[in-house]
């Protein structure tokens, strides 16, 4: 099991590989679309930033712990992103038939799809999130716990989120029409990740708990490592508790996922 | 291991894949929700090494067969096993086993150079390297494709592409080889070639063909055993031979006579045309043909003859036409 599991990996990461040396043959337009990328997300903080200018803080949260929400939220988004590689075009894959070539090859076809056309392009935002979490991170008060709570915050919302492209995607397997519902729910609760939960309805809280659960992916430990009280009064459990929702959801994910597969019908040609 | 000699490479019993789709209906606002039933009650065997056509026209669920076949399809009904294993459900560990060729639909990575796709699926499959060197220096060769290596595969003919899809499907050395449709829009000379390779595959290496073509020079060519399949479920399984007889299908006697002359009347053929001189003449396939050619020249003047052996066109086109 974890045998082939770490033969997949080395397998995903040789692709991955072959792709990312394709890409150097256009050495200008890989860096271009990374710069672009980065300046893209950059302007995303850079409006929180602006915001600040006018407000002493926001729901009870200065600029720097935003920045903590906003950068390890943008950072596991970013790791997810670059990792799922091409999920998200499921569809795309079917209607060409890609996925009936995919099927037929000895790697699991998750793999496969993850690691086909590999990119780096969210390297712009993967550096700029790293830039913004990196300065929150100095007015953290550290002690060796909330060191690894910080640490396993970054994995598990990245597990969170590549669960939530995931299965959403799969859904692409039944109508070849949903990727942009399925970007809807993922970027759309990425988004909302980057604010304190506090400004909006507890309704949005219980959502991004429960159902979309991206608040484990770092409202939870970030209350933990800023030591605040939960404003909704939560148990104080959940700030612990996103290796555990991680996990949950990435077995969701590849539930759906096996499930869609089998269902698979392919295109009458 | 002997006894793994014996059973049939591929087993296929009662096979059943039927698809829902919804089909816009006139002077319905909502479509309907229908079964198509591509493939039903499909049962064959396939022994080690053989090389078997799998013919009938478009839509009658040859590709569909194949997909069960490969596991990218999950059956119905009945029941499916190749090299001992469940297709859908071992896929990944079958994957490695066999090769498959779509003809319309390139394995290869469009924008990468064709080595390049060659690298990839080293890797995926774990081909050690000398033997992925060799195999590839073989296939190179054979179908000349050298120049083509660093050439992306957007940019390749078709032939090119199709032979550097079949490189890709036999660097893993399969033990049997799916080809859907491999000669379609080939030109003549590229599929003679094509021809010719897939039956040293199969003399030199042993590997198993399992061909769906609607193309029946294909057939002639490399297959001595066909399955015909039509509207979803086979109607012959057997020789190629033994189709022209099932058929029911008549040889021709051309007769070049000194003169006109009304219609010959021999024992055993029919006259279908007359032109001036020249009579054609239709018998059994299973007839011999000596006495017919004896009384003939007998009774008439001849200046020539010759014999015409069925079009198998014709055969299959018959035997649809008797299933319908
Ligand atoms: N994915 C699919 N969804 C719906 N119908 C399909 C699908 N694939 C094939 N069919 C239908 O099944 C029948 C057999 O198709 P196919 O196996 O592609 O035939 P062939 O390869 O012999 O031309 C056709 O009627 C086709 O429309
Ligand atoms: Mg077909």
């Amino acid at each position: 099991m974890a045998d082939s599991a770490a033969r997949h990996l080395r397998t995903y990461g040789q692709i991955a590989w072959l792709w990312i040396r394709a890409a150097w043959q256009y050495p200008t337009s890989f860096v271009m679309l990374a710069v672009g990328n980065g300046l893209i997300t950059g302007l995303d903080f850079v409006g929180l930033w602006i915001m600040f200018t006018h407000l002493q803080d926001l729901g009870g949260f200065t600029l720097r712990e935003v920045a903590l929400l906003y950068g390890s939220s943008s950072l596991a988004l970013g790791l997810a992103d670059t990792v799922i590689g091409s999920v998200e075009r499921i569809g795309t894959y079917v209607r060409t038939g890609r996925l009936d070539q995919m099927m037929t090859k000895p790697v699991p076809l998750l793999v496969q799809v993850c690691a086909d056309q590999f990119t780096l392009r969210r390297l712009g935002r993967l550096t700029q999130a790293s830039v913004v979490f990196g300065w929150a991170c100095t007015g953290v008060d550290w002690t060796p716990l909330r060191v690894l709570v910080a640490v396993s915050m970054l994995v598990s919302g990245a597990m969170i989120f590549f669960g939530l492209f995931v299965g959403f995607a799969c859904l692409q397997f039944w109508t070849q029409d949903t990727d942009q519902l399925a970007n809807a729910f993922t970027y759309g609760g990425a988004t909302i990740t980057q604010y304190p939960l506090r400004i909006f309805p507890r309704e949005i809280m219980v959502g991004l708990t429960f159902v979309v659960p991206v608040a484990f992916a770092n409202w939870y430990p970030c209350l933990y490592l800023l030591g605040r009280d939960d404003p909704f009064g939560t148990p104080d459990a959940f700030q612990l508790a996103s290796p555990l929702a991680a996990v949950l959801t990435v077995a969701a994910a590849l539930l759906v996922w096996r499930s869609g597969v089998r269902h698979y019908t392919s295109t009458g040609s | 291991m002997s006894q793994q000699t014996h059973q049939p490479l591929i087993e296929v019993h009662d096979l059943e894949r039927t698809f829902d789709v919804r089909r816009r209906v006139e002077g319905r606002r909502r479509r309907v929700r229908e079964q198509v039933r591509a493939v039903h009650d499909l049962t064959f065997a396939v022994q080690r090494g053989e090389m078997v056509g799998y013919i009938g026209p478009n839509g009658a669920g040859k590709s569909t067969t194949i997909k069960m076949l490969t596991g990218i399809l999950v059956p119905t009904g009945g029941e499916l096993r190749v090299a001992g294993l469940d297709p859908s459900r071992d896929r990944v560990e079958l994957a490695r086993r066999i090769g498959v060729v779509f003809g319309q639909r390139s394995t290869l990575w469009w924008d990468l150079p064709l080595i390049d796709s060659f690298e990839l699926l080293q890797k995926m499959y774990r081909i050690p390297p000398s033997r992925y060197r060799e195999n590839l220096d073989r296939f190179v060769e054979i179908l000349d494709l050298g120049a083509q290596l660093d050439t992306p595969v957007r940019q390749l003919s078709l032939g090119q592409r199709m032979r550097g899809d079949i490189t890709a499907a036999l660097l893993h050395d399969p033990e049997v080889l799916y080809l859907d449709e491999p000669t379609i829009g080939l030109d003549v000379i590229s599929k003679g070639r094509l021809r010719e390779f897939l039956r040293s595959l199969n003399t030199e290496r042993g590997t198993t063909l399992v061909l769906t073509t609607h193309d029946l020079q294909d057939i002639e060519a490399l297959c001595e055993r066909v399955i015909v399949i039509d509207h979803g479920t086979s109607v012959y399984d057997g020789t190629l031979a033994g189709l022209h007889a099932q058929g029911g299908s008549t040889r021709t006697l051309v007769v070049d006579l000194v003169d006109e002359a009304p219609p010959i009347d021999v024992p055993g053929a029919d006259v279908r045309r007359v032109e001036g001189p020249r009579q054609w003449l239709s018998f059994p396939t299973d007839a011999s043909a000596a006495p017919i050619v004896a009384a003939v020249a007998s009774a008439y003047d001849v200046a020539d003859l010759s014999i015409q052996e069925p079009d198998i066109e014709d055969v299959i086109r018959d035997l649809y036409s008797r299933e319908a």
